[in-house]
């Protein structure tokens, strides 16, 4: 093993029926360094974590460890665990009924009695040590997201884990927290524990990490010194060609030039709902892009569910070309040709156990009504072209929509809704949690739409894919309009000003 | 005492709430019913009449708090009466005997329903409505007609009364009385320590609420989840086993008839006592609780002079609704807090 290592992984591979997810990987983590495990959906870094935590077992190579003299072997996640290697999953995996306490002690330890004065003492305790808000006798659900992930790692690091997992740890939670979270992670390294980091924010790899191991299609591209690989070569190397199509997608031949490009797709007077934002007022023209921007919790998604009627309108006036109408729910909506992809994917998106085919005809089938359903052929028919349009990687039409990953599950609602052919589409962070290319895909999907005549309003918490895609951009503070940006107005200074309340000048 | 209201763990937030209603409960029956209710014997009888109850309720919570449902138990109750019955009469058996049959039976049911649940996977409601089946059938199999038991011993034994020092009352020619419990009301008291501590203080105890709360999480908590499902039904069983013989010291007799609905007053009791249907949440206090709460409804109902059975399924019906309404409005109100 190599100086200082406390894990290698070599010449890992793991074979599924028809795929090769890994093939001759190595992977490296030496004692108290942040490690980013980097690529795209598919390129098998979940694989290799899970090979790792024995959830899949192996079908080639060895894994060493620090102190133990021969390959380990590893079959399950508790044996995983007992050679110190701990997990902590972009879901919560605690039981939010007990205490934090029991939550770092539940499952391990001897004896047959439970005694909850010296457990809460002693968590208490490593709380403390680690500087976490938290109380070992509270109820771990009265705690928020953050602090439940810190209850995780702190479980794992009582564990005594010589290498931590961190799955996506930060996609839930938001810019306070995931300092929080990067403030322990430094803790811990210096402890000399090593951090396996994954995630899909290039930003938070450049904060955080000292070494990037990119993975593609199930190789390995290779492992760097997060001072060697700027970003723009991080993003080539996890895609494997060069990225300048990245910077500028958005190009004045795109836009739509039908002769009714000014007249208002969607209008909305002092329109309010009950999720407790202000009144606001919107507009959008056919073919234009635009977009809600703000701090999370600032009311962008509310917005965009009063003008669908997903939460209940309390107030205002909407138009649909130029008519006077009424959205009280999401079927008037639709009938109106307008589609809602929403935010949580898991939530309100997908249904996990239906295949991409069923999930896919859904809305339309809805829209049709109950009693004239399409035939089997005819849903079989649309599902490929969509499948083929977007290219979304699955096996079959028939395959459940759970076994895909993340992007390719949010091509599928995206087909959902193109299907139901909306001239008002509204995106709610449809980039989440999915990687670079199909990040990109999905940018220029928009645009090619908006070419098209159609109108879209586009939400996500990164400015810069904002920017390249929305023509003109509407800023919240606080759960109220605060500003409108368009043509030259849009920079990322700009908006900052914006949304921290015009006067203060900021030097970014 | 708002910042002790936010760090209450759901679990007690919701015991609270069920010994607050039943005490309050208590009261109102003791003002508006007259003193009937005042004598230590009336409170003593609840609980002789109620024991077996009690003990399936404390079996059923324990299921229900990993996030399952045993709907069998009402029949096992009959079919152990029945069976014990049987044997005392017609085949010459000793209570000893009888005893053991009745552990016998409820651990079949539960080793064969927990193994069917926890390790074939297959939806506990299914298999429970199916051991429920079961029971009344062979029931009806082991023998046909009602019948009093008048084996000598068992007599004895079921007439049994433990005295209360102290508790007593005069009746109105002005003899005293003592008050009394039954020899299934110290086995139920037992059952109900004893499950209490074991869910409090014992490690194998709290993965019960683990698996309850979040079964995957618990996983890869390092909790094995089969074991803890299957044991939740082997213990539920086992009481039901129990309980069905402290009925049947109780009614001192064996029918086809026996123990019908108890599943659902069980699951009522439990509901009542604090346990969610959603599981991880619960207290076999809670459940002694809801026990006495439901009974007590039950003899107030009748007191007051309606004693048809559909005025008490009214007044049960009304008081879970009144339960559950408390319940998610004080949770709502903690979540909020929070």
């Amino acid at each position: 093993m190599k100086e200082n290592a406390i894990l290698e992984m070599k010449g890992i591979y793991k074979i599924f029926p028809g795929v090769r997810a890994l093939q001759d990987v190595d992977f490296t983590l030496c004692k108290g360094e942040i490690h980013a495990l980097m690529g795209e959906n598919g390129a098998g870094k979940s694989t290799l974590i899970k090979v790792l935590t024995g959830v899949y077992e192996k079908d080639g190579g060895d894994i060493f460890l620090e102190g133990l003299g021969k390959a380990a072997v590893i079959r399950s996640p508790q044996d995983a665990q007992k050679l110190g290697i701990s997990t902590v999953y972009q879901e919560i995996t605690l039981c939010p009924n007990l205490s934090v306490a029991e939550n770092m002690y539940i499952g391990r330890g001897d004896g047959a009695v439970q005694n909850w004065k010296k457990m809460n003492a002693d968590a208490d305790k490593i709380l403390q040590n680690l500087d976490i808000p938290a109380r070992g006798a509270q109820q771990l659900s009265s705690c928020s997201i953050a602090i439940q992930q810190m209850v995780a790692i702190a479980r794992a690091v009582d564990m005594d884990c010589k290498v931590l997992i961190l799955d996506e740890p930060t996609s839930s939670l938001d810019e306070k927290e995931v300092e929080k979270l990067f403030g322990l992670m430094r803790d811990l390294k210096k402890r000399g524990v090593g951090i396996i980091f994954v995630t899909h924010f290039l930003d938070q790899v450049y904060e955080v990490c000292d070494k990037i191991t990119v993975l593609r299609d199930g190789k390995l591209v290779g492992e760097y010194e997060i001072k060697d690989l700027p970003r723009v070569q991080l993003v080539s190397k996890m895609l494997g060609k060069e990225l300048d199509d990245m910077s500028d997608i958005k190009s004045d031949a795109l836009a739509y030039k039908g002769k009714d490009a000014d007249t208002n797709v969607f209008e909305a007077v002092g329109l309010q709902s009950n999720a407790d934002i202000k009144p606001f007022n919107f507009h959008i023209k056919k073919g234009e892009v635009n977009g809600f921007t703000g701090l999370l919790g600032s009311g962008r998604s509310e917005c965009v569910r009063a003008i669908f009627g997903a939460d209940r309108v309390i107030a205002g006036n909407v138009k649909k070309d130029g008519k006077e109408v009424k959205i009280k729910k999401p079927i008037d909506a639709m009938k109106l040709g307008i589609a809602y992809l929403p935010e949580d994917r898991k939530l309100d998106g997908i249904v996990g156990d239906l295949s991409v085919r069923e999930n896919i005809i859904l809305a339309a089938q809805v829209l049709r009504g109950a009693f004239k359903p399409f035939s089997k052929a005819e849903t079989y028919k649309i599902a490929d072209e969509y499948i083929k349009m977007l290219e979304i990687k699955t096996a079959s039409a028939d395959t459940p929509i759970k076994s895909l990953s993340g992007g390719n599950q949010q091509k599928c609602i995206l087909a959902r809704w193109l299907l139901t052919h909306p001239d008002y589409l509204i995106l709610d962070e449809p980039t989440r949690g999915i990687d670079v290319g199909t990040k990109i895909e999905i940018q220029k999907l928009v645009l090619k739409l908006a070419s098209e005549g159609m109108s879209v309003t586009f939400i996500s918490s990164e400015t810069d894919e904002m920017l390249r895609t929305c023509s003109r951009l509407i800023v919240m503070r606080d759960r109220k309009v605060v500003g409108e940006l368009s043509n030259e107005e849009l920079c990322q200074s700009s908006i900052m000003n914006t949304i921290a309340g015009g006067g203060t000048t900021d030097e970014k | 005492m708002k910042e002790k209201f936010k760090n209450m763990s759901d679990t007690n937030l919701l015991l609270t709430i069920t010994i607050v209603i039943f005490f309050l409960m208590y009261i109102g029956a003791i003002l508006f019913l007259g003193e009937g209710f005042l004598k230590p014997q009336a409170f003593f009888n609840i609980l002789n009449s109620q024991a077996a109850l009690i003990i399936t309720s404390c079996g059923l919570s324990l299921v229900m708090i990993t996030g399952g449902i045993d709907i069998s138990v009402g029949g096992v109750v009959a079919l152990v009466s029945m069976s014990c019955a049987v044997l005392l009469d017609y085949k010459g058996g000793n209570i000893a005997e009888a005893i053991l049959l009745a552990i016998g039976i409820g651990l079949a049911f539960g080793i064969v329903q927990g193994f069917l649940v926890a390790y074939l996977d297959i939806q506990p409601f299914i298999v429970t409505l199916a051991g429920m089946f079961f029971a009344r059938g062979l029931t009806t199999i082991v023998h046909t007609n009602p019948f009093n038991v008048e084996h000598a011993g068992f007599i004895a034994l079921k007439d049994t009364r433990i005295y209360i020092p102290g508790m007593g009352s005069f009746n109105k020619k002005g003899v005293y009385i003592p008050a009394y419990i039954n020899i299934g009301v110290v086995v139920a008291i037992v059952v109900v320590i004893v499950l209490f501590c074991v869910l409090r203080w014992s490690k194998a105890g709290r993965h019960f609420y683990a698996v309850g709360g979040n079964r995957q999480s618990a996983l890869m908590l390092g909790i094995n989840v089969k074991r803890t499902v299957f044991a939740s039904h082997v213990m539920c069983g086992l009481l039901a086993g129990i309980a069905g013989f402290v009925y049947f010291m109780y009614v001192g007799s064996g029918s086809p008839a026996h123990a019908s609905g108890m599943e659902m007053n069980a699951i009522a009791s439990s509901i009542i006592g604090g346990t969610l249907l959603t599981g991880g949440v619960g207290n076999i206090i809670g459940t002694l609780f809801g026990v006495l709460s439901l009974s007590t409804i039950q003899n107030i109902v009748q007191s007051a002079g309606l004693d048809q059975a559909w005025w008490t399924n009214i007044t049960i019906a009304a008081m879970l609704c009144l339960f559950l309404v408390i319940q998610s409005i004080v949770m709502a109100r903690k979540k909020s807090a929070e």
